[in-house]
């Protein structure tokens, strides 16, 4: 991690100034969506456009998983056939996703959101509430603590 | 402070799904070596669960009568197995046990599957979250202890729903999801919770509990259509019933189990299917949200508008992840202070000073100020539950505990003069079953109890149960 091994030289203790949260939006009804709205406290450290670009694509990811298809109508159908037993022996189709969505979040910390004082929580960590973005202090104007 | 921060940052700074034990008190991961062992999410679970397994496995902290569940349909299909089985594979085909094997297999699994499998709980807020909701919500600048009803709206299809506050979980509910006092969790979906599968029926586990209370119906009606098959072909040829019951005295133990059962559960498995087609929860039934009966035009926001695509929505959807990560490690820091950790702050707490003690005080003064009247209007003293109840008064601008003791009170008479008429009928057939009769018959409806009382005796869950063994909460 970028930030992390930056600090480690500078300073040894990176220092959170503050988190913000994006919360979840029900406009949709109960489907797992994040707010697209762009936070006042981000302005200074990223794009307004990548920031929505981010959020709109793990939106894109949860809605994938929690697509109501032919593809997860047969999954739920084959499960009640077998008395729900497979569900302990396979991995289910939203699991798969959300482990694409736990890739995607690195990457996206590492290319994107690390190089400039940011990190992405997955929001599953979070019980999937927020998307918790941790803002670290800016070094090149703060002292440490 | 400087080392808590930088401890709290470094686990958290890997997003990786998979948790590993935390690094920093571990050059060793051994539990022999070091007396701080990683300790699992599970150990310090904020909600009233019991967990075995490590953590496979979870259970509401009162199992209800779950072993009561277990040993009527155990005992009933022994009986069928060995008394009635033999003589109508003689009789009439050796089909019969298969048929009643498969049922059987399947109401076992999926009683087990509804009782072990966590219904949709919510993590509780972490307490940087729980800060910044109440950045928001508290525009006032200064701490105002009583805490004020607390409500959001959003607009889902065209449709306003309210969104509470939980002071529990500290955070704004999602819509559909209600806190269980019993469980003192929030769980999503949350349909109610059932004291015969000893949990709360929500998001996770209501394809389980559809599942097992129709197939559930089926056994029933197929031991008893078989029981009387069996006296019936017994009783052949003049010798009466009296002969064949003394011959296979087993039958007569199925036959009152059964015919008991049999009403109520096929009306309870016919509100469900009511419920699945509607896409609608007991919870939001109950309490009428979307039958129009505040005068206004409000219809369903999340059906459909097609029985069977609700039915494949509900039932055949894509099944969605456990949220609590019961088996995941804590952070180093909570396992090293277990004492404040366990009881009041979610596992992965962050240990930011100044919100520590907002949270801290505020809920000190919340719990202070409402117990004392809860133990006065609700007959239940756990502080725990007790703070559950402001979820009831956070609603009402006034003084909590007029309105909690009207709407402890009123939670019960409302649901029995609930709307669904078949949902009455069940409950009345239920009062007269012999589940209820093994228990004291009591006239639980007329008697405004508080529904956050988990000590009272079973026999209200049991007479409240069938369609209406929930708490119908918040």
């Amino acid at each position: 991690m970028l930030a992390y091994t930056h600090s480690l030289q500078d300073l040894q203790q990176p220092t959170v100034s503050s988190k913000v949260f994006v919360q979840r939006d029900y406009s949709s009804g109960t489907i797992c969506k994040f707010q697209t709205k762009f936070p006042s406290e981000l302005e200074s450290r990223i794009d307004k456009q990548q920031f929505e670009e981010t959020v709109q694509t793990l939106n894109n990811l949860y809605a994938e998983a929690e697509k109501l298809g032919g593809k997860s109508y047969l999954e739920g159908c084959l499960a009640c056939l077998t008395a729900y037993t497979i569900f302990l022996c396979m991995e289910t189709h939203y699991e798969k996703v959300l482990k694409k969505i736990g890739r995607f979040i690195k990457d996206q910390n590492e290319k994107i959101y690390a190089p400039r004082g940011l990190l992405l929580t997955d929001p599953i960590e979070r019980g999937l509430r927020v998307v918790e973005i941790t803002i670290f202090e800016d070094r090149s104007i703060g002292s440490g603590r | 402070m400087q080392n808590c921060e930088y401890q709290q940052i470094d686990p958290q700074a890997l997003p990786t799904p998979t948790p590993t034990p935390p690094p920093h008190h571990g050059h060793d991961g051994d539990k022999t070596e070091e007396p701080r062992r990683p300790r699992r999410k599970w150990e310090v679970f904020p909600g009233k669960n019991r967990f075995y397994c490590n953590g496979r496995i979870m259970l509401a902290r009162q199992s209800g009568i779950l072993p009561l569940t277990l040993a009527l349909i155990l005992v009933t299909s022994g009986l069928f197995f060995i008394f009635d089985c033999p003589f109508l594979v003689k009789h009439l085909t050796s089909c019969i046990p298969v048929i009643g094997g498969v049922l059987f297999v399947f109401v076992i699994t999926t009683l087990l599957r509804t009782s072990f499998t966590d219904p949709g709980i919510l993590p509780r807020a972490t307490p940087d979250e729980a800060a910044d909701i109440e950045k928001q919500i508290d525009n006032t600048g200064n701490a105002s202890y009583r805490p004020p009803p607390r409500t959001k709206e959003v607009l889902i299809n065209q449709q306003v729903v309210k969104l509470k506050y939980c002071f529990t979980c500290k955070m704004f509910r999602p819509p559909r999801t209600s806190h269980c006092s019993l469980c003192d969790n929030c769980v999503e979906r949350f349909d109610h919770h059932c004291p015969w599968v000893g949990n709360c029926v929500g998001k996770r586990n209501y394809r389980f509990f559809y599942t097992f209370i129709v197939s559930l119906s089926f056994l029933t009606a197929f031991i008893f259509g078989c029981v009387t098959t069996h006296l019936a072909l017994r009783a052949q040829g003049g010798r009466g019933l009296v002969f064949a019951l003394q011959e296979s005295p087993g039958s007569a133990v199925e036959l009152v189990i059964c015919f008991f059962s049999v009403w109520s559960i096929l009306g309870l498995s016919g509100f469900h299917t009511y419920l699945v087609a509607s896409n609608l929860t007991t919870n939001e039934d109950i309490k009428g949200s979307w039958s129009g009966k505040s005068g206004e035009d409000v219809t369903n926001p999340y059906s459909q508008k097609n029985i069977f695509i609700n039915c494949c929505s509900v039932l055949c959807g894509p099944m969605p992840p456990s949220l609590i990560d019961r088996r995941g490690f804590l952070p180093s820091e909570d396992s090293a202070q277990p004492g404040s950790a366990d009881i009041e702050l979610p596992p992965l707490a962050t240990k930011s000073e100044i919100n520590a003690c907002t949270q801290g005080t505020k809920g000190l003064l919340e719990s202070a100020t409402l117990s004392p009247l809860l133990s006065a209007s609700c007959p239940q003293g756990k502080p725990q539950t007790a703070q559950t109840c402001p979820d009831n008064g956070s609603a009402v601008n006034s003084g909590p505990s007029p309105q909690l003791s009207t709407s402890c009170g009123v939670r019960h008479p409302a649901g029995s003069t609930g709307d669904r008429s078949s949902l009455h009928h069940t409950r009345t057939r239920s009062k007269k079953s012999k589940r209820a009769a093994l228990h004291i018959p009591n006239p639980a409806f007329d008697v405004p109890v508080s529904p956050t009382s988990p000590d009272t005796d079973p026999s209200f869950k049991a007479g409240g149960h069938k369609g209406a063994g929930f708490t119908p909460l918040h």
